[in-house]
């Protein structure tokens, strides 16, 4: 009996399992080494609130639509299979949008925008089309978590710098003095662009695994 | 069945479709009445903020409104319209799409403790998308006692400040008249750089001129709807 239930556990979270949750953390980012879903970590950053709820947002979104669509994988016909994946996104976007609506109005009312830009966000198709359309569902799930979390942590770290040092604050609370003159660049998209492009860099020059060698 | 068929695909499409669109409906009807009431008691709140009742308990909110605030709804010709739908309701934005004649103007009247504010919602365009607030007017029908705004996408830092940033661009606004000294009517405006007229004028948002310039024609041209009912009622005191 113990030996199944080591057995399962292994299977649930082996050696692999556990590297498609960290790999998008480091190795395989998808803002810092992808490359995408940058419009919206340019737009929503300028405070931690926003943020974190479009990183939620984006996790829960990517891991579900991983789900189903490798459970669906293979009956989907090959010639819309884009068209039935943007379909299962934009559904549960509206899921995420609808909940947002009925229990978070005030947030609801602060996002309702860019929660709907989710459905655009390239990483979410990019990982049902490289990853959940050949793979089993639970790692697609783990895929798509990792995912979402690697999204997450770069949208929450870029909104820390520019809350910080664009108004003083972090989650609307001052933390910094009244002697802090509030940096209204910071506040503006290109900021974002600034942050983003200093962490590639430090990343890429740690990381002997990104060291471009040609 | 040969998945890559043309009647396997167009199957597989319009099954999806459907169950993908009736359990969306179901999600979208099951919550509709608390979404409405979610929308109705956030502009109840606003309008509270108004006449600076800001700090009113979510849950007490929708009371205190309904104690203290009468609602009217006014025609184009500045009449008031018995049995119309309640004045919360009404979405200005579908309102000014209608033709002119048959537009609803609501306003709301705030009394208590001896106090009358008139309070008057008001509808523009930020940078981005829509803005919308709410302007209270004292006894005097002139001078501004309070402002509260909301916007649907301004950016966060810039333009949002006019709902985040309450006690430099909603403040200001108060104890500011309407009327210059010979009584024409001038409204209050958002200004970018020194103020040439201060008496009607406020700072404008540093790095959000667009959305100021929105807040000064929304107020300018909101305000003016509703002089011909002030009229009415200062003719009948």
């Amino acid at each position: 009996m113990a030996d199944v239930a080591i057995q399962q556990k292994t299977e649930l979270f082996g050696k692999k399992e556990r590297r498609l949750l960290t790999d998008p953390f480091n190795d395989n980012n998808p803002i810092t080494v992808q490359v995408l879903g940058i419009c919206s970590a340019l737009a929503v950053t300028s405070a931690l609130k926003p943020s974190v709820v479009m990183a939620i947002g984006v996790i829960l979104v990517t891991a579900f639509s991983n789900l189903f669509i490798s459970l669906l994988r293979k009956g989907i016909p090959g010639r819309i299979r884009m068209i039935v994946q943007l379909t299962v996104i934009a559904a549960l976007v509206t899921v995420v949008e609808q909940t947002l609506k009925t229990f978070q109005f005030d947030l609801y009312k602060q996002l309702s925008v860019y929660i709907g830009l989710i459905i655009t966000n390239c990483i979410v198709m990019g990982r049902l089309e490289a990853y959940a359309m050949a793979n089993k569902p639970w790692q697609s799930f783990l895929d798509g978590l990792g995912n979402g979390l690697g999204y997450g942590i770069i949208l929450v770290f870029v909104a820390f710098c520019r809350e910080l040092l664009g108004k003083g604050q972090l989650f609307g609370y001052q933390v910094l003095g009244d002697w802090y003159m509030g940096n209204s660049l910071m506040l503006a998209p290109p900021a974002a662009m600034f942050i983003i492009g200093l962490m590639i860099w430090v990343q890429r020059a740690r990381n002997p695994k990104l060291i471009d060698v040609s | 069945m040969d998945k890559e068929s043309n009647v396997y695909t167009i199957s597989y499409a319009v099954v999806m479709t459907v169950l993908v669109a009736v359990s969306l409906a179901f999600v979208s009807t099951s919550w509709k009445a608390k979404q409405i009431f979610n929308q109705q008691l956030a502009s109840k709140i606003d309008i509270l903020k108004a006449v600076g009742l800001a700090d009113v308990e979510k849950a007490e909110a929708s009371a205190v409104f309904d104690d203290r605030i009468e609602s009217l709804v006014l025609s184009v010709d500045m009449q008031v319209i018995e049995g119309a739908v309640p004045a919360v309701d009404i979405d200005m934005f579908r309102e000014t799409k209608l033709d002119p004649k048959d537009q609803r103007y609501p306003l709301y009247v705030y009394k208590h403790g001896g106090q009358t504010r008139y309070i008057i919602p008001m509808y523009g365009n930020g940078l981005w998308d829509k803005i919308w607030g709410y302007v209270a007017l004292k006894e005097d029908m002139a001078t501004i006692i309070g402002i509260s705004m909301d916007h649907r996408a301004e950016t966060p830092g810039l333009g949002a400040e006019i709902k985040d940033n309450p006690g430099d661009y909603n403040d200001p606004f108060i104890g500011k008249s309407i009327y210059d000294a010979s009584g024409k009517y001038v409204s209050v405006a958002m200004k970018k750089g020194k103020l040439d007229n201060p008496d009607h004028q406020i700072d404008g948002i540093t790095g959000a001129t667009i959305t100021s310039d929105g807040v000064t024609i929304m107020l300018y041209e909101d305000i003016q709807a509703y002089l011909p009912y002030f009229d009415q009622l200062k003719n009948a005191q």
